[in-house]
């Protein structure tokens, strides 16, 4: 698609996004709408990591937790919502860089599991800091409205897919993909392979403390380690698997299909919702590794999907990692 | 204070056992299949409640039960490879690693979910007549219901090294980990040995899960906790190295508890975490560990 018709596309989903956000009284859309542009600007911050640097990171909740703990706290403390989403991610990226150092040294495998047992250690120990519920005060509650969090998790989505559009153009993010292709070859060309993977750790680290930020705002009442749950993780690199990790808009389509397939499906017991997209995730792993993209690709027998990914693959599937 | 710090010192290394026990599943099927099963800690969950139930429904003592147990847990075993991990053994090995790790961990929750649904959430423990009963060493305290979990661990191991040094079948599979394809032209049936494997890997989080309801509590969300602490005992150890798992659990345990007593009970996961990230950073491939995978 030529660079200006693309544009002007992007800028009228958006304006309909808006409007649909003010026009729309009905909670349950909004809310659906909020959880997806939620959890597709995490996975489009996680895609940034694992997408575009081939890092596999399924820690991605810690951070998504942190934005989201600093934001209700400082928020609910008296500060100002900007102040206070500001130094949530902030912050958020700074501990980033504090746990990226050592956690990137590790490898492939190494480095998943690493960052699998920073996820895992920091929910168990949100939960005994904060064993108590964390509800918004009665004033706040009586002037809920959905609005508010709907345009603002729409801005933390805008934001996110325009960093990750940047990313995919600049030096920093095709440093990132030699990184993935091939860390070994990129070192010996002079790439400073650390940096660029600290980079990736760091920028994705404070996305997802901004989607993390949208969900304090959104939720009217969780336990504080909820937002620090596994759950997290899986769900953003389940989306953009099925979307198809690598790519700029696999994580929203993989997101959008997820939260309203989740609400389509019949049975409204959570449990066997979790179980059908489990499942799904492994079929996807194993026989899509492109998700919907490649697979939309593959059917409609054209390479025009192809093009569109930022690097001609999705590596994480694929032999070399 | 000191007696203090004894005791956490004996809670620890009981409690290490135990680690080191789901760790040795962890590590057989990573070191014979290649597959990293994230899930491990919830098939300790279902040994768990197999036990549980074992004793509340039908009042089997859970070390009567602990046979039952493992067998069924073996069946459980063999029907997951068949029915997800065969596909994952289809890749090469780096695929296969990460592969097994992003469906397993798709499997992990998948398990943990259904428990909510066919378990409740609740918090169980078996409560058997001896339950309360304890050896006292001085002032400590050794509850027998946690040593026997140590005791289990340390059998476990042994023959489990047994079986890996003295069998045939311990033969082959110490060939397949080394090499596949090689140990497939020389005749070994790859595909029995990874099924066996993976069963044994499996049935070892099930007897691990017994102790643990009888010693502690099972809920259907301990799995991702167990998971972890086995994944650090794993690299500790060296990933690919069955020696030294059952002591590197207790260097965990004993990590953990005294972190306890120095730092606070609520930062032991933070502990637990820092000694694995300096491990990782200066020993990539742990104490014991071999320099491949």
């Amino acid at each position: 698609m030529p660079r200006p018709v693309a544009s002007v596309l992007a800028l009228l989903v958006l304006v309909a996004a808006v409007a649909l956000g003010l026009s729309i009284g009905d909670q349950h859309v909004l809310t659906l709408a909020t959880q997806s542009m939620i959890l597709a600007a995490l996975a489009t911050s996680w895609n940034i990591l694992g997408g575009f640097a081939g890092q596999i990171s399924l820690g991605h909740s810690a951070f998504f937790g942190l934005g989201a703990l600093l934001t209700r706290e400082l928020w609910l403390g008296g500060r100002a919502l900007p102040v206070a989403i500001a130094v949530a991610a902030v912050v958020t990226a700074v501990a980033a860089c504090v746990v990226g150092i050592p956690m990137l040294r590790l490898r492939d495998i190494y480095f998943a599991i690493g960052t699998l047992a920073l996820g895992v250690a920091v929910f168990i120990t949100a939960g005994n800091l904060w064993p108590g519920i964390s509800s918004l005060p009665a004033e706040m509650l009586r002037s809920y409205d959905f609005t508010g969090p709907y345009l603002f998790a729409l801005a933390v989505l805008v934001v996110t897919l325009l960093a990750s559009i940047w990313l995919a153009q600049s030096k920093l993010g095709l440093g990132m993909m030699a990184v993935r292709e091939d860390e070994e070859a990129a070192k010996a060309t002079g790439v400073n392979t650390f940096a660029y993977k600290l980079a990736a750790f760091v920028i994705s680290a404070a996305l997802a403390a901004l989607a993390g930020s949208a969900f304090a705002l959104f939720s009217v009442s969780y336990y504080p380690n909820f937002a620090f749950s596994v759950i997290w993780t899986f769900e953003a690199v389940l989306v953009a698997f099925i979307g198809g990790i690598g790519t700029l808009f696999g994580p929203l389509l993989g997101s959008i299909f997820f939260i309203v397939g989740r609400d389509l499906m019949p049975t409204n017991v959570d449990e066997f919702q979790v179980v059908f997209f489990g499942l799904l995730f492994v079929v996807v792993v194993l026989v899509f590794p492109g998700g919907l993209s490649q697979a939309a690709g593959r059917l409609l027998g054209r390479r025009a999907a192809k093009a569109r990914t930022t690097g001609d693959r999705a590596t994480a599937a694929r032999g070399r990692s | 204070m000191s007696q203090l710090v004894a005791q956490s010192i004996v809670s620890g290394i009981l409690l290490g056992g135990i680690y080191g026990l789901v760790a040795l599943g962890l590590a057989l099927a990573f070191g014979v299949l290649n597959v990293l099963n994230v899930a491990h800690g919830e098939l300790l969950m279902l040994g768990g409640y197999l036990a549980f139930f074992a004793f509340t429904r039908w009042g089997l003592d859970p070390f009567v039960s602990l046979p039952l147990v493992f067998i069924v847990m073996f069946g459980v075993g063999i029907l997951l490879y068949l029915g997800l991990f065969r596909f994952v053994t289809k890749a090469e090995i780096h695929t296969r690693i990460k592969n097994s790790l992003l469906v397993s961990f798709g499997l992990a929750l998948a398990l943990q979910a259904l428990a909510v649904r066919f378990f409740t959430a609740d918090e169980r423990t078996i409560s058997t007549a001896y339950s309360s009963e304890a050896f006292t060493l001085g002032s400590i305290r050794i509850p027998i219901v946690r040593l026997a979990g140590l005791v289990v661990a340390v059998i476990a191991a042994l023959v489990l090294e047994w079986i890996l040094s003295r069998t045939r079948f311990g033969k082959a599979l110490r060939a397949t980990s080394e090499d596949w394809t090689r140990a497939a032209l020389t005749g070994i049936d790859v595909r029995r040995v990874y099924q066996i494997a993976f069963a044994i890997s499996a049935a070892l989080a099930a007897i691990a899960g017994s102790m643990v309801s009888l010693g502690y509590s099972v809920s259907p969300s301990i799995g991702l906790g167990w998971t972890l602490k086995a994944l650090i005992v794993v690299v500790l150890a060296g990933l690919g190295s069955m020696r030294g798992i059952v002591l590197a659990g207790i260097a965990l345990g004993l990590v953990e508890s005294l972190a306890s007593v120095w730092i606070g009970g609520q930062y032991r996961e933070v502990a637990a975490l820092v000694l694995f990230l300096i491990v990782l950073s200066f020993r990539p491939h742990g104490f014991f560990g071999r320099a491949h995978a």
